[in-house]
């Protein structure tokens, strides 16, 4: 890694914004999705698929993952370059997120030989759809007490139980599942086991999920009696815990290992407030509303603030005090921004406020009023904010468990 | 828009940063703020000789006029550490008075004044009037000349420790334009000075009637530099406005959080309960947030455009946060909170102070419209 010269980046780097250039796809005549969670119809899902297969195959995904599993071997700031001409050549976003951003940077880590050479080429390649079996009906925030059930059978385990909110639950071939193998267990952590699991075996069935904004992408997925196979089990039964742990922090990047791409895009700020100058509140430019002026400052004050905070958490003396508080705090302000801007936004438009997707009317069709709907994905998946909140209180300020 | 925000920490201040820590935790807890409350100069003589053999009076003053040579940037920690511990004295106009010598005054004045300042000689700013205009170049003191010296006339207030200053900056208007005016305290007339009652107890802040008052003609600061100086002291003030709202959050909400760990309730633990613990977090977010404004406003102070902004956003989110944490410090003490005897009062007096004085939340925010769309 240390060896990369700035010549070498800077050659990869040339070459990547021309691949990009020349092959960024040009919009659909269909309303492409900014996350990775709504991918709801067919003819969203092979649009996105073909994309990151060209991806890879042109070694802009994947770049730093080893070549023996179908990686590009090279340096991980190869791909970060590859990331970065991504995303300003505005390229798509990446398809199979949680295998690129879950599964795969966890089968590198922990699975085995086999595994690896068995799952991470058809990752990258959006081959194999992977998705995510965390979250149950009864158990939303409360992982730790997952309840869908593998019982070991021989040389398989039977699964019964069913899971929710399975991004792409209905195109996937794998699943990460998080079940319990032991409901005598002393702490109710010990008895979770976290499998790779495929989904084509019979007894696994995916329902959509029509979410509020009319779209689909989540599934709920039921298992009756799924026979899967032993050797899809990952760090060892009773572990799952720990594993699953493992997995989020892929997410939130603290281990890295991800693939590169993104899965999201979110509206850049400043286009809120080129909004803000083009919107015509009550008959006038939004950004002439001392109120809207007040609050759009407010909100941009936070964008800002979240920049800062992510700087300020590597500057050890001024994070002293309490070293986890910038942290923590990240996902919880993030989601709710998120929220709140795409709220405004709406509130800068006037009665176009109350036009949806589809309406020829409605500013930039309909786009802010589906964001802020779809932007509770992010303040209620993943732990809600109420669930932030107690995080927070209890592992930063050392506040007793509510 | 905003992408390449920064943020840097220097090595100096690092070191002050943890100087001023342990220093103000030391001499000044609560018990302390509280006997300094009752007392008329506010803050004790020995420990302002103890600063200034530090050298903090200097800290932003270049080294040929005495000063130690660095910037606004590493006053900030020292000015935060005081406020974390409430801490009185004169520190903060001084230093604003020896920032709008450095920005306008005449070479004459820096070199007489300057070094004074930084030996430990206190001085202050007379800027704001009761027309209560946060607009600094809003100014209807008068400055005429006669006979070669300057009439002086009108009303200042919030003249901030003028008891212990031996200079006074004043904000007058000259021929029609803004100009500053250095005042020597010792020849104000009897009564020309009366403490006004502030909220926050810790603070000497002054009414001076200028009406009758006479300085020599090169007492004027450079008039050629006016509008400068005045928006860099607009800004320098803001800046240590948020450095003590940072402090002073920082403080009241360990100071809340002790409280909710150890005060039961229907035989629970009051911070297990959500309705306090959640607006607690949120305490905590304001706060930690608005401290990286503040330090990205260190960083940035002085800089065309960015600092203004960077300023402003600590300013607003700082002030608010202090409030917000201060506020909800009284409510959550509940019976307790209502009393003199808790301290969440004097955070949230302190709050009073950095959010009115130099522009509101509000006013920052409209300021920051104008600089961003």
């Amino acid at each position: 890694m240390s060896d990369v010269s700035q010549k070498e980046l800077d050659e990869f780097r040339a070459g990547a914004r021309a691949w990009f250039a020349e092959n960024v796809p040009a919009d659909p005549d269909f309303m492409l999705p900014l996350t990775f969670m709504e991918v709801g119809t067919q003819e969203q899902f092979d649009f996105l698929r073909d994309w990151q297969h060209k991806c890879y195959e042109a070694g802009y995904l994947g770049a730093a993952w080893p070549k023996e599993y179908g990686g590009g071997g090279l340096a991980q700031a190869f791909q970060d370059v590859a990331t970065q001409e991504m995303h300003r050549a505005g390229g798509p976003i990446m398809l199979n997120a949680i295998g690129i951003n879950w599964a795969g940077p966890l089968i590198l880590d922990m699975g085995s030989e086999e595994q690896r050479k068995a799952y991470i080429k058809g990752i990258l390649s959006a081959e194999d759809i992977w998705c995510q079996g965390f979250s149950e009906p009864d158990h939303g925030s409360d992982l730790g007490n997952a309840q869908t059930r593998a019982v070991r059978d021989g040389d398989d385990y039977v699964v019964n139980g069913s899971k929710i909110w399975t991004t792409q639950g209905n195109y996937a071939k794998y699943m990460i599942l998080l079940a319990r193998t032991d409901p005598d267990a002393p702490r109710k952590y010990d008895g979770l086991s976290f499998f790779l699991a495929p989904m084509t075996v019979p007894g696994v069935e995916t329902v959509p999920i029509k979410k509020l904004t009319g779209e689909y992408g989540f599934t709920q997925t039921f298992f009756t009696d799924a026979r899967i196979p032993a050797t899809s089990l990952i760090g060892g039964e009773g572990k799952g815990w720990a594993v699953a742990m493992r997995t989020l922090e892929y997410e939130r990047g603290a281990r890295g290992g991800q693939a590169g791409g993104y899965v999201t895009v979110y509206p850049d700020v400043g286009e809120v407030v080129e909004l803000a100058k083009r919107a015509l509140r009550n008959g006038h430019p939004a950004c002439e509303d001392p109120i809207i002026r007040d609050k759009l400052v407010k909100l941009l004050a936070t964008y800002r603030g979240l920049q800062l905070n992510g700087k300020r958490s590597r500057i050890a003396p001024l994070v002293q005090d309490k070293p986890m508080s910038l942290p923590l705090m990240s996902k919880l302000i993030a989601t709710e921004f998120y929220r709140e801007i795409n709220q405004l936004a709406m509130a800068m438009q006037g009665p176009r406020g109350a036009y949806y997707v589809g309406e020829p009317e409605a500013y930039d069709e309909g786009i802010w009023q589906r964001s802020y709907l779809n932007a509770f994905s992010g303040t209620i998946g993943g732990g809600t904010s109420q669930i932030q909140h107690n995080i927070i209180g209890e592992h930063v300020l050392g506040l007793p468990k509510s | 828009m905003e992408r390449n925000v920064t943020l840097t920490f220097s090595e100096e201040q690092a070191e002050l940063l943890e100087v001023a820590q342990n220093f103000c935790r030391d001499k000044s807890p609560v018990p302390t703020v509280r006997k300094l409350i009752e007392d008329e100069l506010g803050y004790d003589p020995a420990v302002w000789q103890e600063m200034i053999a530090l050298g903090w009076l200097g800290i932003a003053v270049p080294e040929e006029f005495g000063g130690v040579g660095l910037s606004m940037a590493e006053v900030v920690p020292v000015v935060e550490q005081m406020s974390r511990r409430l801490m009185g004295g004169p520190f903060v106009p001084t230093t604003l008075a020896a920032q709008a010598l450095l920005a306008g005054g005449t070479e004459a004045q820096k070199s007489r004044i300057l070094p004074e300042i930084c030996a430990g000689k206190a001085a202050t700013l007379a800027l704001t009037e009761p027309h209560a205009d946060w607009d600094l170049t809003h100014i209807e003191a008068k400055a005429v000349e006669e006979g070669g010296k300057l009439k002086l006339s009108g009303t200042k207030i919030f003249v901030v420790d003028a008891a212990s200053a031996e200079w006074i900056i004043a904000s007058v208007m000259k021929d029609g334009k803004p100009a500053l005016v250095i005042i020597e305290k010792a020849a104000l007339p009897e009564g020309a000075l009366r403490r006004e009652v502030v909220a926050d107890e810790t603070r000497r802040s002054f009414r001076l009637e200028l009406d009758g008052v006479e300085v020599p003609a090169d007492a004027l600061l450079d008039t050629s530099r006016t509008s400068e100086t005045l928006a860099h002291i607009d800004l320098a003030s803001s800046l240590l406005l948020s450095a003590e709202a940072c402090g002073a959050a920082a403080s009241c909400v360990d100071y809340t959080v002790e409280y909710l760990k150890t005060r039961k309730q229907f035989g629970k633990l009051i911070g297990s309960y959500q309705s306090l613990k959640h607006p607690t977090v949120d305490a905590l977010v304001a706060y930690e947030t608005a401290r990286s404004h503040l330090y990205n406003a260190a960083c940035t102070f002085g800089q065309q455009g960015e600092g203004e902004i960077a300023v402003r956003m600590a300013k607003s989110e700082s002030s608010d946060a202090l409030s917000f944490a201060a506020d909800r410090a009284i409510q959550f003490h509940g019976g307790f909170g209502f009393t003199y005897e808790c301290d969440a009062q004097l955070y949230r007096r302190r709050g009073m102070w950095c959010e009115y004085l130099h522009g509101d939340g509000p006013y920052q925010r409209a300021k920051l419209a104008d600089l961003l769309f």
